[in-house]
């Protein structure tokens, strides 16, 4: 009997011939990634368990992105302990503010994660290098720590959801908008426990940007990990980026999946997940007048080149509404650069925006665009729970960056086809 | 192990920014992460808790980040155990790798209210409710590697046990 591509990772990293869903393994880490929210504790734990260096310098990442550049006191102590672990561990993967960007926006674009590979990360939108068809998932800090410590880590075998796309994506719909799609539809623990893996004769015309922004978003709907199979737009992105060899692998056709789900990509409109929970989506369509006070674009789901570029051909020419404060991350220096390079920043001034260094603060309610009470906010960020960007009493709408830069313009939820003739081209 | 205590009650899908927000997250100290345990699904709850009561959830409870600050926050303001339909995968990895005791029950959920005391005996695999004629409830088992993990006291302990 076949194996899932998950299943051949896995397997292939236990040194086994075969893995089967529900199997505990032990298996080796390629790369292992910490914040400066989930290190600390890590580094804390591997010191009390007697360590005195990681098992590999070169397969630790340590990336602080949270609460950088340091909003407070409390934070800065925190990514101390992590640049001083870094620098006596002598971790080759260690950026420093000005270098670093938001860690899954910034491995891949750096190659430091790679098809094939086995990640870990404490951090729960580590499932995002599936898009590269690496086995990536999220972990706890312990689990960090014990990896730091050996090198390797338990896993349960997941049982694999396929989907498959069919057709062609509208004007307008990306990534974001397929896999809030889905989320709506299976529920935020459709997924749970498990490997979903993207397939279908429509994946091929998905960039790397909405593969990326898709496998983020899979612990959405509780799933261990996310995966695309590599095909020739993954070796195109990987191809400049790597500095070490990786593997391509692929699913047997014979390959078991506990459940199959088909969809119609061309029937999807835009998405928008209503407060408080990311299963409840509708489409723009369906979203009546909604009233917003501030609109995020960036995130390590939604702050790529590729998205900054979709806002700024929305925001040129128009500006922000006068009730609507736009803030706009590009997720890494990189991404930062490009962003200057081909005027996007121009744009975005001109716009009324603000442009915040690459953080992950305005995502999870830490700095630099917390909301007060009563507040509405569209984000192309990745979770809208009670409290996510501010005040208990704040709301969150996720969306793509085409209906987030088109709200800010309206100051209230729209898609582009709203906005009319009002930009200049 | 057996843990007995009053219980409180939560529904489906408790994320972490629940259980704990991410504005608290510029420390790791179980004490200050304690004062404000689940205080976005309940405001008021480290006020009306007592040491040794017991959380009982929903489905998927722990879903969202990754962060271990959540079942550390839990653990630290005295709750002795959560009972839930089902958890979130990576909050159930952190409870078994930092120690704290988690149970799954299908059943508990709909039998009992807030402030309503139960006895439970993880070695017996079941749940009592205290004052009720109800008989017991059974608690899914516990898979054996996650049993080895508790008697070793977590995942570190696990780890190092098995080099010696």
């Amino acid at each position: 009997m076949g194996m899932t591509i998950t299943e051949k990772i896995l397997s292939r990293h236990a040194d086994l011939k075969e893995v089967r869903p529900g199997m505990l393994i032990n298996a080796r880490v390629d790369i292992a990634l910490g914040n400066d929210i989930t290190a600390p504790i890590a580094i804390a734990e591997f010191k009390k368990a007697g360590g005195t260096a990681v098992f590999d310098r070169d397969k630790v990442a340590l990336i602080p992105d949270h609460f950088t550049p340091n909003k407070d006191i409390h934070s800065a102590e925190q990514c101390k302990v992590v640049r001083e672990f870094a620098k006596e561990q002598r971790i080759t993967h260690y950026y420093e503010v000005g270098e670093a960007g938001i860690e899954h926006a910034f491995l891949p674009e750096q190659g430091i994660v790679l098809p094939g590979d086995l990640v870990i990360g404490a951090d729960s939108h580590t499932c995002t290098y599936g898009a590269l068809g690496a086995f990536a998932t999220g972990v706890g800090s312990t689990d960090l720590a014990a990896v730091m410590l050996k090198g390797e880590l338990w896993f349960r075998v997941p049982e694999a959801l396929k989907i498959v796309f069919h057709g062609r994506m509208r004007k307008w719909v990306s990534g974001k908008d397929l896999i809030l799609y889905i989320i709506g539809l299976i529920g935020v623990d459709g997924a749970r426990y498990k490997a979903m893996e993207f397939t279908g004769e429509a994946v091929g015309s998905l960039g790397m940007a909405d593969r990326l922004t898709i496998a983020n978003m899979v612990i959405e709907a509780g799933a261990k990990n996310g995966i695309f199979i590599p095909d020739d737009v993954t070796r195109a992105y990987v191809q400049e980026r790597a500095k070490r060899a990786c593997s391509f692998y692929t699913s047997d056709p014979d390959a078991q999946y506990a459940d199959v789900i088909e969809i119609d990509i061309s029937r999807i409109e835009p998405q928008v997940a209503f407060p408080h929970i990311p299963s409840n989506v509708r489409g723009i369509s369906r979203v009546g007048d909604v009233k917003i006070d501030q609109v995020v674009i960036g995130s390590c789901t939604n702050g790529r080149i590729e998205d900054l570029r979709i806002a700024a051909e929305i925001l040129k020419g128009r500006k922000a509404a006068p009730c609507v404060r736009l803030i706009i991350v590009p997720a890494t220096p990189e991404i930062y650069r490009m962003a200057v390079r081909e005027g996007l920043m121009e744009i975005f001034v001109d716009a009324k925006a603000v442009i915040s260094p690459p953080s992950c603060g305005a995502c999870l309610g830490g700095h630099m665009g917390v909301l007060a009470e009563g507040e509405r906010a569209v984000a192309t960020t990745n979770r809208n729970f009670v409290g996510r960007m501010g005040h208990p009493k704040s709301e969150v709408y996720l969306a793509s960056p085409a209906v987030a830069a088109s709200s800010a313009v309206l100051g209230w939820i729209v898609g582009p086809d709203k906005l009319g003739g009002g930009g200049k081209s | 192990m057996k843990f007995k205590g009053r219980i409180w009650k939560f529904g489906d899908n408790i994320d972490t920014d629940a259980i704990i927000p991410a504005r608290y997250l510029s420390t790791s100290d179980p004490e200050i992460l304690a004062t404000h345990c689940m205080e976005d699904a309940d405001p008021d709850f480290v006020k009306k808790i007592s040491r040794d009561d017991i959380i009982v959830a929903g489905e998927n409870f722990g879903c969202g980040s990754s962060r271990e600050h959540a079942p550390i926050a839990i653990k630290a303001a005295g709750i002795s155990c959560v009972i839930a339909e089902s958890f979130a995968r990576i909050f159930y990895r952190n409870a078994f790798n930092m120690g704290l005791p988690i149970f799954e029950s299908g059943d508990l959920w709909t039998m009992i209210s807030d402030g309503q005391e139960i006895e439970v005996d993880s070695d017996e695999g079941t749940i009592m409710v205290v004052n009720s004629m109800a008989g017991p409830v059974r608690i899914n088992p516990i898979p054996p590697f996650m049993q080895e993990l508790i008697r070793a006291g977590g995942l570190m302990n696990y780890i190092s046990k098995k080099e010696t």
